[in-house]
């Protein structure tokens, strides 16, 4: 497979963090020579083989049709058409046949004779499966109706009909006898739910699985964490949605792998976390978090960039989140909150780098960002006008001041203001209603 | 006629005469109007300061009919000359003839060409007739027509600067309201304006009317010079034919508005230019360019938040005008109307923008303070008395009861209309 950029790794220099006129910010690590992750193309075997089912299948078709590199395609898309045959999902089938337009030899064809074998054999089992449920439904045995209508459903999402999947599964609710049962109903609803990507249901099916505390084992409740997640992620939450991902247990491990892989786990909380956290609460959920360190282990740049954010390094942080861009937008829950993400980190890179300090010295702190004094005034105008920094700039020197607002006089002026108006509507009310009052006397003596 | 003249010589002693020369003058109304041509003379054997009711009913019936100009100089010198010496309580018990003889006399001073002149006349009369100084008069838009037509605004001042509360005649208080922000907007007090049209684009009326649509138009664009912006929607207590309708008959204005809000100045200008017929033919085109500039001031006052110092070349750039002499020229003009607190450093070009210096701490401040307390609770003390006046009204008491919740067997009788003792 090509490298789509052939980066060397690099030796990043560490500059001081924050150069400011009046209170140096003390900075323990001056230089330090650590090799960067190199923005790599993504290894497709190992990504894929993260996942198991039906979302392996969709996520190779998403990166072969978001990449522009067309061996990446052709290798995404062989890898697919190898996945679907294991299974029968033959409308999937045809889809990625299409979009291999023979490149791939004459081994990745369509193969009509495979799509009607498996037609055929699923009208046969759809048979059975109705004659069955039919005769189960006649004996009134709940357990076997359950069974039937869960087989069902299993059935229908091989073959790719997830409405009538999701249908099939909640049909079950009626027939669950234990707790188990509704635990087992939810994680197939919430399954086939994510691939529709209907994420409403998802949180109302964790939210019902989450009241049966009974039969929820640890790697149950990781599930529905990581389900919660994603539903929240989906929403732009970002601050919920870290929090569930934070909350999943190492003892997820694989188990959840036809859905979400550990790494993404790590990636996703990380992330969010980062965008909408505050110092304490990600210096207390994320840094010191035991469990979450396992995971982050598998994602050593994201431990790495969160780390640097958190000691304000923000040119090495900001460098391993570009790094790690071209990557993140091949994965299909995270694709279209990059950019959004990125930008409220980058904020609050910037928010944060100018707390401490009474003045800033606009020139040193374009270097610790690696942008212009020009492009680095025009962030920090838009942060001023939205009144995320107090601060002031003084364009002539090149130095951001802080500004405390006077809260005496700020209180004064509005005090003022408010007589100003009061004084204004109650007599603009009592204008109006002498003058209602005449309409009403002059209407009265009519009548009279 | 010449016995009328001694009846009214001999009644306008004391009160109780007045009364009873009122009824006397009543019965002789027509047949004083029947002879206006011969009156004149009689009004010189009769004392406006002594005889005010007599001299009034006299001078209305002599006035009646058209007037050429000659006359008309010699009307105004003695209705002039009435005005400032009648006496307040006999003119008030013939408040209709003295509001005609007033406006007849305005329409005189216009045919002459010299409102001027009849502006202390007007003045006076307003002053003899009402009844308190929150009574609002048939006289006092007629009176601030003269002042506007003859560029007299401070003494107009004078009047606006008065509360109103009772008001006799509906139109009157829209004309009132129009002019006097029309006079307002003259003087650049853009509050005190935009109070007023407020006042009038919000009245209770069951049609819109001519007024009011001018009205409007003039409120929008004197909202966008003073607050920057137009509330899009009429608040809750305006008349549903003006929330519905307003909008509509003045569109140009309101497209004007959103093109505003919108920021930029060269769509702004654009759309002015495009439409300037529309707004000539409405007197509004001054007010319409003072808008546009005040939108160079809104974006400079925008940049005062942001920055300490910015050169006069950002300046420009950022606000969208053509050079850094024309930036220092507008921040300068600022500075003088004290609309920003800047210093210009011409020699590097920069400008550095400071904190406004009011510290609220001096001894004038906390009169300002104490005077607007003590304005505050009259006001709220006189919307306490209303709605005490309000709850015992029968009208009310009546529509309230029927619309009671039931809650007890006394609930269902009726709400007692009178009593009967």
């Amino acid at each position: 497979m090509d490298l789509e950029d052939a980066s060397n790794p690099m030796i990043e220099a560490n500059g001081t963090g924050g150069g400011a006129v009046e209170a140096p910010l003390s900075s323990t690590t001056t230089r330090k020579n650590r090799p960067i992750i190199s923005a790599e193309p993504l290894d497709i075997e190992a990504y894929a083989g993260l996942y198991t089912g039906r979302t392996k299948i969709n996520r190779l078709i998403f990166i072969a049709s978001h990449c522009d590199n067309p061996t990446m395609q052709l290798e995404a898309l062989r890898m697919a058409y190898d996945e679907i045959k294991k299974g029968e999902n033959t409308q999937l089938f045809r889809e990625v046949v299409q979009k291999i337009e023979g490149r791939l030899g004459p081994n990745y064809e369509m193969d009509v004779a495979w799509c009607s074998t498996i037609e055929r054999k699923a009208e046969q089992r759809k048979e059975k499966l109705e004659s069955e449920l039919n005769s189960y439904r006649t004996n009134l045995i709940k357990e076997s109706i359950r069974m039937g209508y869960n087989d069902f459903g299993d059935f229908y999402y091989a073959h790719g009909a997830l409405g009538d999947s999701f249908k099939s599964y909640v049909r079950t609710r009626d027939y669950c006898t234990t707790s188990k049962h509704i635990i087992q109903m939810c994680l197939n609803a919430i399954l086939v739910s994510i691939e529709m990507c209907q994420f409403s249901n998802v949180t109302s099916y964790v939210s019902k699985a989450e009241q049966t505390p009974e039969a929820l084992d640890p790697p149950t409740v990781a599930k529905l964490c990581c389900a919660a997640g994603l539903a929240h992620l989906e929403a732009k939450k970002y601050k919920l949605a870290a929090r569930k991902f934070l909350e999943v247990g190492p003892e997820l491990g694989n188990s959840y792998s036809e859905v979400i892989a550990p790494q993404d786990i790590a990636t996703y909380g990380g992330l969010c976390a980062l965008a909408s956290f505050d110092r304490t609460e990600l210096k207390n959920k994320v840094i010191d978090n035991i469990n979450f360190r396992d995971f982050l282990e598998l994602v050593p740049e994201v431990r790495e960039l969160i780390n640097d954010f958190y000691s304000s390094h923000y040119a090495s942080c900001l460098e391993y989140l570009g790094n790690l861009k071209p990557n993140l937008m091949f994965d299909i829950h995270l694709y279209d909150h990059v950019e959004t993400l990125y930008d409220q980190i980058r904020n609050k890179a910037l928010i944060q780098y100018t707390l401490p300090f009474v003045s800033v010295d606009m020139r040193m702190m374009a270097d610790a960002f690696k942008t212009s004094v020009a492009g680095l005034e025009k962030e920090l105008e838009a942060l001023i006008t939205d009144n995320q920094i107090q601060a002031r700039i003084d364009s002539h020197n090149k130095i951001l001041y802080a500004r405390h607002a006077d809260q005496r006089n700020a209180t004064f002026q509005r005090v003022l203001q408010t007589g100003n108006e009061f004084d204004q509507d109650v007599r603009a009310m009592l204008l109006r209603a002498n003058l209602l009052k005449r309409e009403c006397n002059i209407t009265a003596s009519r009548k009279v | 006629m010449e016995g009328l003249v001694t009846q009214i010589q001999g009644l306008s002693g004391t009160a109780s005469d007045v009364l009873s020369l009122q009824n006397l003058l009543k019965q002789a109304d027509d047949s004083l109007h029947a002879e206006s041509t011969r009156l004149p003379p009689f009004l010189d054997q009769l004392d406006p300061s002594k005889h005010s009711l007599g001299y009034l009913y006299f001078l209305e019936a002599c006035t009646a009919g058209p007037v050429t100009r000659e006359q008309a100089s010699s009307f105004v010198l003695t209705i002039a000359r009435f005005i400032s010496s009648c006496v307040a309580e006999q003119i008030r018990l013939a408040p209709d003839k003295f509001i005609s003889v007033c406006k007849r006399f305005k329409d005189q001073v216009l045919l002459l060409e010299e409102p001027l002149r009849g502006v202390a006349p007007m003045l006076t009369a307003i002053r003899k007739l009402q009844l308190s100084s929150e009574h609002l008069t048939a006289l006092h838009p007629e009176f601030l027509l003269l002042c506007l037509l003859s560029k007299c605004y401070k003494t107009a001042l004078s009047i606006l600067e008065e509360d109103i509360f009772e008001v006799d005649q509906p139109r009157d208080l829209f004309l009132y309201c129009y002019y006097g922000g029309m006079i307002s907007i003259g003087q650049k007090q853009f509050r005190k304006a935009l109070e007023l049209l407020h006042n009038v684009v919000t009245a209770p009326m069951s049609t819109v009317n001519a007024i009011a649509v001018e009205a409007f138009k003039k409120y929008i664009l004197v909202s966008l010079i003073h607050h920057g912006q137009f509330p899009t929607n009429l608040p809750k207590y305006a008349s549903s034919g003006a929330q519905r309708n307003l909008k509509t008959l003045c569109q140009p204005y309101v497209e004007l508005a959103s093109s505003y809000s919108n920021g930029k100045i060269a769509d702004l200008e654009m759309y002015v230019e495009a439409n300037k017929d529309k707004f000539e033919s409405d007197n509004n085109l001054g007010l319409v360019k003072q808008a546009v500039s005040s939108m160079y001031k809104r974006n400079i006052q925008r940049l005062t938040q942001t920055y300490l110092t910015l050169s006069l070349q950002d300046i420009a750039n950022r606000v969208q005008l053509n050079s850094p002499k024309e930036a220092e020229m507008h921040v300068l003009q600022m500075i003088k109307d004290g609309e920003i607190y800047a210093t210009i450093n011409q020699k590097d070009g920069m400008v550095r923008f400071l904190e406004d210096p009011e510290q609220y701490k001096t001894c004038e401040m906390i009169e300002r303070i104490d005077s607007s307390i003590q304005r505050l609770m009259t006001v709220s003390k006189k919307l306490n008395v209303m709605d005490e006046l309000m709850s015992c009204d029968p009208l009310y008491l009546a529509k309230a009861g029927r619309e009671r919740q039931r809650f007890d067997f006394d609930d269902f009788d009726n709400v007692p209309q009178r009593y009967n003792i």
